[in-house]
């Protein structure tokens, strides 16, 4: 991915020169032109066309923000009730994410959602003990999420 | 009412809603019972709150000023990235140093998954977990 941006930025540039003309302008249509160029050559590179990866992040943002909001107003709902009715504790998921860095995507969105915070991950990475402000409620929402979730970063993460 | 007054009274219920939710989330932060449930309540509904305001902000200086701000969406960015950092850090330290789930816990995982590593190497402590 990082070598594509760079191509297109290089061809960003090189069409602002052979323009002459140094703007802002020039070298935004040379970058359109860039990723015209780089959709027709990505199977040449052996890579994903990285707009799909793109797609995949502004994707798996929408997702998180639809979930933010969701489970914001469960939580609010519990916390202004006369009487707080809450069975707190902490529970364990598995998790099908390898690599450091898909783990602590999933960790960083779990504890982003209200209502759910990731306390610990075993040494292997493969199990996330996440305290939830209401078991069986909350566990359940997580669970849900966790697949969603973990769909959209592969889609990211994994070529 | 013209369409300017129409945007800067939709700008003002943004920013309101966000300091209702700031509001809220410190009722929380009184009333729920432990540590790790006070933590869901200032780190999300606040998280919330402050992305409503400085959205707000961001809206105002677009229209009212014809600006557009990014430094206000970095603040966004940021604020988003550190919040779950932070919560988790104090989370963890909390159930390390042995504080207590409140008396309405259901269950516990994470201490059974503990006691089952000390088990198995006799000198572990738990912090090693």
């Amino acid at each position: 991915m990082a070598l594509q941006v760079l191509i297109n930025l290089f061809i960003g540039f090189l069409w602002m020169f052979l323009q002459d003309d140094w703007s802002v302008l020039s070298f935004f249509s040379g970058y359109l032109f860039g990723l015209f160029v780089l959709f027709i050559l990505a199977r040449f590179i052996s890579a994903k066309y990285y707009l799909f990866t793109l797609q995949a992040v502004v994707n798996l943002f929408l997702i998180f923000i639809c979930e933010l909001f969701l489970s914001s107003i469960l939580v609010i709902g519990k916390t202004i009730k006369p009487k707080i009715d809450i069975k707190p504790g902490i529970f364990s998921l598995e998790t099908s994410l390898q690599g450091d860095a898909e783990v602590t995507l999933l960790a960083l969105l779990i504890t982003l959602t209200p209502g759910s915070v990731v306390v610990d991950i075993s040494r292997d990475n493969k199990v996330f003990y996440i305290h939830a402000m209401d078991i069986p409620e909350l566990s359940d929402a997580v669970l849900k999420s966790k697949s969603k979730f973990e769909d959209a970063i592969k889609k990211v993460t994994r070529p | 009412m013209n369409g300017s007054n129409l945007i800067e009274l939709g700008i003002a219920v943004i920013i309101l809603l966000g300091t209702i939710l700031g509001f809220l989330s410190s009722i929380g932060f009184i009333r729920l019972p432990d540590v790790y449930n006070r933590a869901h309540a200032f780190a999300k509904s606040s998280t919330l709150g402050v992305l409503f305001v400085l959205l707000g902000a961001f809206l105002f200086f677009l229209f009212a000023e014809g600006y557009f701000s990014i430094k206000l969406f970095l603040g966004i960015f940021f604020v988003f990235l550190t919040s779950p950092v932070s919560t988790h850090a104090i989370c963890r330290a909390a159930y390390y140093s042995k504080v207590g789930l409140a008396k309405e816990s259901v269950q516990d995982d994470l201490k059974e998954a503990i006691e089952g590593y000390t088990q198995k190497h006799s000198n572990a402590v738990a912090r090693d977990f």
